[in-house]
């Protein structure tokens, strides 16, 4: 209990950062579930490509920790445009190949979830083997410093040095801890008005309350569910990125674990529903650094677990309930 | 248009429906034979079947530890429709329930501490079905994929349980020494009989996993029959009612919240006994036994096979237990191939391998349906 005092604004602010993340990832679960009531359980893997992605722009483009403002700046840019984009497109692609033609076939929901589980597999030993892949087509050598030790954890050449900002209670907050948290809330906050306001967000919106009816209103619903997925990557793109930067590794397995979590955030603030996942990210961030500072480190995931199981005792569908057309969000 | 004629349907007789026009005593001949063949298949060694790199006793075992977590596992997601993703949990205690009660902290024998840990498995899913089975359908799956990790990461952190460590020296199943049974030996094209290379009649060791697999069948057989009395009774009955449409069930005076209760528990006392099974056979267990991959692969095994159909479950459990042991000549590639795999058989059999009866009748009626309205003018 001390320890939970002493230390409280260190176990907030990085709960806060761990949050965001969760809450970034968690968004492409509540936007897929949302509109397609199904567990997208693939999409873990579309956030590991997204980290793979930042990082390898920045050793392609020889990031070091000595640059200057404007060149970190750029680097930073560019690892958030290599990781949207990488992840994106894995989305979309997870989309068309494991969903739609099941979704042509009025196959069950259960067997969507195997597809998804089976794509996952594929997408992250994919990575795992790159080593050997690269080296069918001989080019093992050449990509070595890309494809080495490819089961292995893959670092983020260090561009930024974490820097105390301002102390709370002895607690040094870095421009690190600051650009994750304000970043994260920002990318959710334009994605909050791109829902409620474009016109792609309100054929979303449709879909997401009554599939038939929008589609008798000339909503386009292949296109609608390939935006959503399109949609759901970049935001795990963007959370690859803050993630590296305040983590400062990945590898080809990192999805699972954070996948569960960010499912088990989406879930609790109420799936399908964009401030939901919002919430649930920060709540499960928070919770975890408490708990573990509390009953001890290894229980981290003990009382992430639990704290579901409770809310979802009182509050059977989220803290802020599902629905992403209802919630005008 | 003019009016078309509907397609009428040949009725050629299937195997299944050859098989079931035989005389009662030519069908038990059948199952005899091939419940004989199923004991025998381990030392038949029949090639290509045969696992190569690794011990194809212990590999059966795992294939029928497999079949019978799917059998418990489709009573809960194919009878009663409800998701778990979390069925490692039981299968974990299970076996630890033995681990402790015969090697940790007392030393029953196995035999003893088997039935223990079935109710202790049943009860724990009662605890975890009481308070969560009033949430529905994807909730349910992710608060038993969260019991799942409980379990898993308490016997992690409980120094009580030997932590990371795990149990050791579990006692094996008892059994007698009766005869020697010699197994086949193909390496030189034909089958020749090996006297080098015997099981012992029934002993329970540490070399050779072939006496497991016997007992796994054994009760394999057990549940089977346990499962077919259930399924077609009340009981079943009123899952299948739950499943498809709990509101309605409930209107009809079907209890319908005690009944998936029951559904969890009998699931969970099977998931406990097939850990058990396992923590007497691997005489060692630790946490790493129990990932939640396994929980996954689980219900993958029920879903590809058919979720309902119990012999869909078991040719699922078997696709899923089998295939990634006898391809291990693809090594690092295995999961990549079997993750392709299932894939390929989400898209191109929807319904799993062996859909249960009623899923094909209700297919066969939709398409009925949209022929006839195929004919009709717009409305």
């Amino acid at each position: 209990m001390q320890f939970l005092i002493d230390n409280f604004a260190a176990l907030t602010v990085t709960g806060l950062a761990i949050g965001a993340v969760y809450s970034l990832i968690a968004l492409g679960y509540t936007f897929v579930y949302g509109v397609l009531r199904l567990i997208n359980f693939a999409h873990s893997e579309v956030f590991m490509y997204g980290s793979f992605a930042a990082v390898w722009v920045v050793m392609v483009i020889g990031g070091h920790p000595g640059g200057s403002i404007g060149q970190v700046i750029f680097w930073v840019a560019l690892m958030f445009v290599a990781a949207m984009a990488m992840s994106g497109l894995v989305a979309v692609l997870i989309e068309r190949v494991a969903y739609r033609p099941l979704r042509k076939r009025n196959a069950p929901p259960l067997i969507a979830l195997i597809s998804a589980i089976g794509a996952s597999f594929v997408l992250s030993e994919t990575m795992g083997l790159r080593e050997k892949i690269a080296g069918w087509f001989g080019l093992d050598d050449t990509l070595r410093p890309y494809v080495n030790n490819s089961r292995n954890n893959v670092p983020l050449p260090s561009i930024i040095k974490p820097q105390g900002v301002f102390s709370i209670q002895g607690y040094e907050v870095t421009n690190v801890d600051i650009f994750v948290i304000v970043g994260a809330i920002a990318m959710m906050i334009m994605l909050d008005q791109f829902v409620s306001r474009s016109r792609l967000g309100r054929g979303i919106r449709a879909v997401a309350m009554d599939p038939e009816a929008a589609a008798l209103m000339g909503v386009n619903r292949d296109r609608v569910i390939r935006v959503t997925f399109l949609v759901g990557g970049v935001m795990a793109g963007a959370a690859a990125v803050f993630y590296l930067l305040k983590i400062g590794s990945t590898r080809y397995d990192v999805g699972f674990i954070l996948g569960v979590k960010a499912f088990t955030a989406a879930v609790l603030g109420g799936i399908g529903n964009l401030r939901g996942a919002l919430l649930g990210g920060i709540v499960l961030g928070l919770a975890e650094n408490y708990g573990s500072a509390l009953v001890g480190t290894e229980w981290k995931d003990v009382v992430a677990f639990v704290l579901l199981v409770v809310i979802l005792l009182f509050r059977p569908t989220g803290l802020l309930g599902e629905s992403l057309g209802k919630a005008r969000a | 248009m003019s009016t078309s004629t509907t397609p009428t349907r040949t009725s050629r007789p299937d195997f299944k429906g050859r098989v079931s026009g035989l005389p009662t005593s030519a069908k038990i001949v059948l199952w005899a034979l091939f419940a004989v063949f199923l004991f025998a298949l381990p030392l038949l060694n029949i090639p290509f079947i045969t696992t190569a790199d690794s011990d194809f006793g212990g590999v059966l075992f795992t294939v029928s530890t497999y079949v019978l977590v799917a059998l418990g596992l489709n009573i809960v997601v194919g009878y009663a429709g409800l998701l778990d993703l979390g069925y490692v949990g039981f299968y974990a205690i299970g076996a630890y329930v033995v681990g402790v009660l015969s090697s940790q902290h007392a030393s029953l024998p196995w035999l003893v501490a088997v039935p223990v840990a079935i109710g202790v498995a049943m009860i724990s899913g009662v605890i975890l079905g009481a308070p969560t089975l009033r949430v529905r359908g994807d909730y349910l799956a992710i608060v038993t994929l969260g019991f799942g990790e409980i379990v898993r990461l308490s016997l992690i952190n409980s120094q009580w349980l030997n932590g990371a460590q795990g149990i050791s020296n579990i006692p094996r199943p008892p059994g007698v020494t009766l005869f020697e049974l010699p197994s086949l030996d193909w390496s030189s094209g034909a089958p020749v009989v090996d006297l080098d290379n015997t099981t012992t009649f029934i002993k329970f060791g540490i070399g050779d996993f072939i006496p497991y697999y016997w007992l796994a069948l054994v009760v394999i057989g057990l549940v089977l029959l346990f499962d077919i009395l259930v399924k077609n009774s009340r009981v079943g009955r009123a899952w299948e009612a739950t499943r498809e449409d709990e509101d309605a069930a409930e209107l009809m005076g079907v209890p319908t919240f005690r009944f998936k209760l029951l559904a969890f528990s009998l699931g969970a006392a099977i998931g406990g006994l097939s850990g058990a099974l396992f923590a007497g056979k691997a005489g060692f267990i630790s946490p790493d036994n129990f990932i939640l991959l396994l929980s996954i692969l689980f219900l993958a095994a029920v879903v590809v096979g058919g979720a309902g159909n119990r012999w869909g479950v078991i040719v699922g459990a078997i696709v899923v237990g089998y295939f990634p042991e006898r391809f291990r000549e693809f090594a690092e590639f295995r999961v990549l191939v079997f993750g392709l795999a299932l894939m390929l058989l989400a898209i191109f059999r929807p319904q799993g391998i062996l859909p249960p009866r009623r899923a094909r009748r209700v297919r066969r009626a939709d398409e009925r349906e949209e022929h006839i309205e195929e004919g009709l003018p717009d409305a």
